[in-house]
């Protein structure tokens, strides 16, 4: 029998503000433990929360984003249980009216439903040692955003993809910086198998401890292969939670607790409602950026791009935006995309050169002033030290030579010198004239144009 | 929560909110719980059908502060409180999963 996945996701996304969900202390990664840290974030009793404009701002930003409908009145409620990181015994979450319902994430030929997008508060680092743990209170109440997905996923690799085009949207709007490694983007899996043409769901198991989005593409594809392997034996699943061990690539089961969580949710009375106004929504709906899926098409049709340029060069908002600055100086867009796909991904954050200096090095090439050989190195120099390009040309006195009878008095002279060769290349061996063309650039100090070189020399042998 | 027609699982209540009861007062609970949901049980003869949930009691909504970071407090007074401390952390008893 065949058998199918069926993959749901929730991802926790920290978002991107000055300041805690519910206090004034700062969020910033990597601080010293517990200086970012004051009485509400330390669950003190008798302390008031109050909300963060700018975190539920983005949250309905990116709830636009995804296509989702905004909730006009939501609300906030206390998710109780015990565990050190949340020290007054329970997270402020949102259960029944979350700020936003429905909506997708857009991946190549197919829409992954989103269920609900709802914010909430970050919870403490703990950090386990042999026979205690320690507990670090400087991430708690950092604005949270949880987005739920339907369970529309049916392969490893759809998942991944609507990890990244997720990453791709939250990153774009400014709403979140979604780096993994800090814990910026978290996710939790929720993974069934079915035979192929079964309507109902399996049992569900939930996988936790992903940590990178390719942890998470090795965990379900192994996740995966265990539930089929399981169902062919005949076995049955039962719900449960399994930690990935990224280490040993398996997953295994938690220790599950006596009792189901019940988390007892019930509204929190220290935090008023949220009524999203039409005015309000307006001014955040101005804010929505151009999506990726539409940045690309875009790209392909305004720049003549091909789909795969318009693709590397959209996966980072900041490329994006510096290929079109350089792009709108030049004549030749895909000559910039070139250079920068080739040469500035990757050391992008290193980047000297203002985009019109690279439309002016790309105007160089094209106008037959420099050969593509010498643009690396003033492509190198650019990098290293901002200059301008035609500054960069002329003080290297890097021209390219395209006078033709300077060439001609060079080509002669390498024929010339090399009987062979030209012996070579009349008895029709058509390779021999590279040999030639090189001679005339050494000759010319790597000045000359090389076409030109290799019209002139044709010309001659024939002759 | 297991807790139907006015029966009240002490135990249950009890675990979740992680307290430790002896028999005596579990029985004695239970008869105290048992009295306060059976009166407040009368709420149900209330016909709410056409009432509007209510998330809040006072009618105030959208109160936002600006995102705006100010400083914290010092460490030395956030881990005095703490029963134990080490690698400026709250360290207490090993939590399992």
């Amino acid at each position: 029998m065949e058998y199918e996945a069926v993959i749901g996701l929730e991802v926790h996304v920290q978002l991107k503000t000055q300041s805690k969900m519910f206090c004034g202390c700062a969020t910033a990664f990597g601080a010293e433990p517990n200086t970012l840290v004051c009485p509400v974030c330390l669950g003190y009793p008798g302390v008031l929360p109050v909300m963060n404009e700018e975190a539920v701002r983005k949250t309905i930003l990116s709830g636009l984003m995804l296509g989702c409908e905004i909730a006009r009145f939501s609300k906030w409620d206390r998710k109780n249980y015990f565990y050190p990181d949340m020290p007054k015994n329970y997270q402020i979450s949102q259960y029944d009216l979350p700020l936003c319902i429905g909506g997708a994430v857009a991946i190549p030929g197919k829409k992954l439903g989103i269920t609900r997008i709802h914010l909430e508060e970050d919870v403490a680092k703990s950090f386990h040692y042999e026979t205690t743990s320690g507990v670090d209170f400087n991430r708690a109440g950092t604005p949270l955003m949880e987005i739920v997905s339907e369970p529309d996923m049916r392969t490893t690799e759809e998942a991944f993809a609507y990890l990244t085009a997720l990453k791709e949207v939250l990153i774009g709007g400014g709403v979140s910086d979604c780096d993994m490694e800090k814990g910026q983007l978290r996710c939790d899996a929720n993974v069934s198998v079915r035979p192929v043409g079964q309507k109902a769901f399996g049992e569900k198991i939930e996988i936790k401890n992903m940590n990178s989005i390719s942890g998470v593409r090795r965990a379900l594809a192994y996740e995966i292969q265990r539930q089929i392997a399981a169902a062919k034996r005949g076995e049955k699943m039962v719900q449960e939670t399994r930690r990935w061990d990224d280490e040993a690539g398996v997953t295994s089961v938690m220790r599950t607790k006596e009792h189901a969580h019940d988390y007892r949710y019930f509204p929190e009375p220290d935090l008023m409602p949220v009524v999203v106004s039409e005015a309000w929504l307006a001014e955040i709906r101005s804010a929505v950026p151009e999506l990726p899926e539409a940045k690309r098409k875009r790209f392909v049709e305004q720049y003549g791009l091909p789909e795969y340029d318009a693709e590397v060069l959209v996966a980072d908002a900041a490329v994006a935006a510096y290929y079109e600055q350089a792009a709108a100086g030049s004549k030749n867009p895909k000559a910039i995309s070139n250079w920068v796909m080739t040469e500035l991904l990757g050391k992008f954050a290193d980047n000297k050169i203002a985009p019109l200096q690279l439309a002016e090095l790309v105007a160089a090439i094209d106008g037959g002033q420099i050969s593509g050989k010498m643009a690396k190195d003033v492509f190198a120099e650019m990098f290293a030290t901002g200059k301008g390009a035609t500054v960069i040309i002329k003080e290297k006195g890097l021209v390219q030579v395209s006078d033709a009878g300077a060439l001609e008095v060079l080509a002669e002279q390498a024929i010339a010198a090399n009987p062979k060769s030209v012996a070579d290349y009349r008895a029709g061996n058509a390779s021999a004239i590279n040999f030639l063309k090189g001679q005339v650039m050494k000759l010319s100090k790597g000045k000359a144009n090389p076409q030109l070189v290799g019209e002139i020399l044709a010309r001659k042998l024939q002759a | 929560m297991p807790e139907d027609k006015g029966q009240f699982d002490v135990a249950y209540v009890a675990h979740l909110a992680r307290l430790q009861l002896t028999d005596a007062e579990m029985t004695q609970f239970s008869s105290q719980l048992q009295n306060i949901l059976s009166y407040v049980t009368k709420l149900n003869e209330l016909d709410v059908s056409n009432v509007e949930p209510t998330a809040h009691a006072v009618p105030l909504t959208n109160v936002l502060r600006k995102d705006e970071a100010r400083p914290s407090i010092d460490r030395e007074r956030v881990l005095a409180n703490a029963p134990e401390t080490a690698r400026d952390l709250f360290i207490m008893p090993k939590i399992v999963e």
